[in-house]
């Protein structure tokens, strides 16, 4: 017997991956990696988030937006919820979302540091390493200046426009740009 | 759900005390010392108090009588309260609010919070373990930033070390109350829902050593005072604080915008 595609169910996970950012409109929910599931339960479809920072005033807008999307096209009594397990990382944003994070302005973030990793750093920084082509690739390697992909940058302020994001400076090109912080 | 009374204290202390520190970041909003700080001030108390809004939610379900975030945090008395005194101190001296007292306050906080996040995160409470995943991720954040400028100001002039001396010195005493251990913290360490703070003295010891080290400061003298906040017995500062947090929940009980 061949699968039954539950073709709402469908509709309603591309509707809820489409949603943008409200505070970054250039990538969308699934970019961010914050869409963790669409499913059906008792009938009624469950869309599943995970907010980024605890006190991220996006985040409720956010589950707003979805609800909007799913219910102009039709899908009235989506229950969207929130979940803080696992704990959303930048390390889930996408290959695509890096991208669009690029072109938008913003260096996509470095890989996160893993736990237990020191926090404390009171030497002076040595000198980026050559950066990793893959990373690079990836978009996770060395923070670059998203207009001349120089590498030669330096911080600002630790805090910027947004809770995840850092203001930086390109050294290269004197651009200012915001950096979205590994988390 | 009706959980032991001790596991709800146990919550109670940790959304307080995020929930109380964020209210003093939170007055540095327009007043920071320069632009960028004024920045890094508000968005730590954006993470503070989005941590103290999980653990008050769930608190409120621990206790069983129906209270929520807000009921918790704008409609309990100052005796009700269970955070530290240490994070009710005001920002300053008479008004005139001190740099350097905020960023001590904020490293000292910080430097226990990460390993208490990190043992929560291993909690016998399931919704505890998981904001505790969370929440370290900040406090990590919190911590760098603090301690990067407490390192700056004791290794810095003159006047900037004088005054990050005095401002770890007026708090050293205020953190005697973490290594006092009570009912609530052994009963919630026995059942596996977190740490008796105490134990964390070790590790907070050898990272407050190092960072004071790096900044040039001397490690005040141990004293006999021990503060009572995490009791329901605060500082004459509470009631202000929470006068001007509370005040228009009560008088527009209820209300949105």
């Amino acid at each position: 017997m061949p699968a039954v595609v539950d073709e709402q169910l469908v509709r309603a996970h591309a509707l809820a991956a489409a949603v943008p950012d409200p505070e970054i409109p250039a990538v969308t929910l699934e970019d961010l990696g914050i869409l963790r599931s669409v499913h059906r339960e008792d009938g009624r479809v469950v869309v599943t988030l995970t907010p980024t920072y605890t006190g991220c005033p996006a985040t409720q807008v956010i589950a707003d937006d979805v609800r909007r999307a799913l219910s102009d096209e039709g899908i009235l009594d989506a229950d969207v919820r929130l979940t803080l397990s696992p704990p959303w990382s930048t390390d889930w944003i996408s290959a695509e979302g890096r991208r669009k994070l690029r072109e938008y302005g913003i260096a996509p973030p470095a890989h996160a540091a893993p736990a237990g990793t020191a926090v404390l750093r009171f030497v002076k920084r040595p000198a980026p390493a050559r950066p990793d082509p893959a990373d690079v690739a990836a978009g996770t390697g060395a923070i670059a200046c998203p207009r001349c992909a120089s590498t030669d940058v330096e911080r600002l302020s630790e805090y910027g426009s947004t809770p995840c994001k850092s203001l930086y400076r390109c050294i290269a090109c004197r651009e200012p740009f915001d950096y979205f912080k590994p988390y | 759900m009706t959980a032991p009374a001790f596991h709800t204290q146990y919550v109670l202390r940790l959304a307080d005390n995020a929930l109380v520190l964020g209210q003093r970041l939170s007055e540095w909003c327009g007043h920071g010392p320069m632009l960028e700080e004024d920045i890094a001030m508000t968005n730590i108390a954006l993470d503070l108090v989005g941590q103290a809004r999980l653990l008050l939610s769930h608190a409120g379900r621990l206790e069983g009588r129906g209270r929520d975030e807000n009921a918790l945090a704008y409609f309990r008395d100052e005796a009700d309260y269970r955070n530290w005194t240490l994070v009710e101190l005001p920002n300053g001296e008479a008004a005139h609010d001190d740099y350097a007292l905020t960023t001590a306050r904020n490293a000292l906080y910080a430097a226990l919070a990460v390993p208490l996040w990190e043992a929560l995160a291993r909690s016998s409470d399931n919704e505890l373990a998981q904001i505790a995943a969370k929440s370290v991720k900040e406090a990590r954040a919190h911590f760098r930033h603090a301690s990067e400028w407490l390192v700056r100001m004791g290794d810095g002039t003159e006047e900037s070390h004088a005054r990050a001396q005095a401002a770890i010195a007026r708090l050293w005493p205020y953190t005697n109350e973490w290594w006092a251990p009570d009912a609530v913290e052994r009963d919630a360490a026995a059942a596996g829902i977190g740490p008796v703070i105490a134990e964390l003295k070790p590790a907070w010891d050898a990272t407050v050593d190092a960072m004071l080290d790096q900044a040039t400061l001397a490690r005040p003298a141990d004293v006999s005072f021990v503060s009572t906040g995490k009791l329901g017995v605060h500082s004459e500062h509470m009631g202000f604080l929470l006068a001007e947090m509370q005040s228009l929940a009560r008088q527009h009980p209820g209300a949105t915008w």
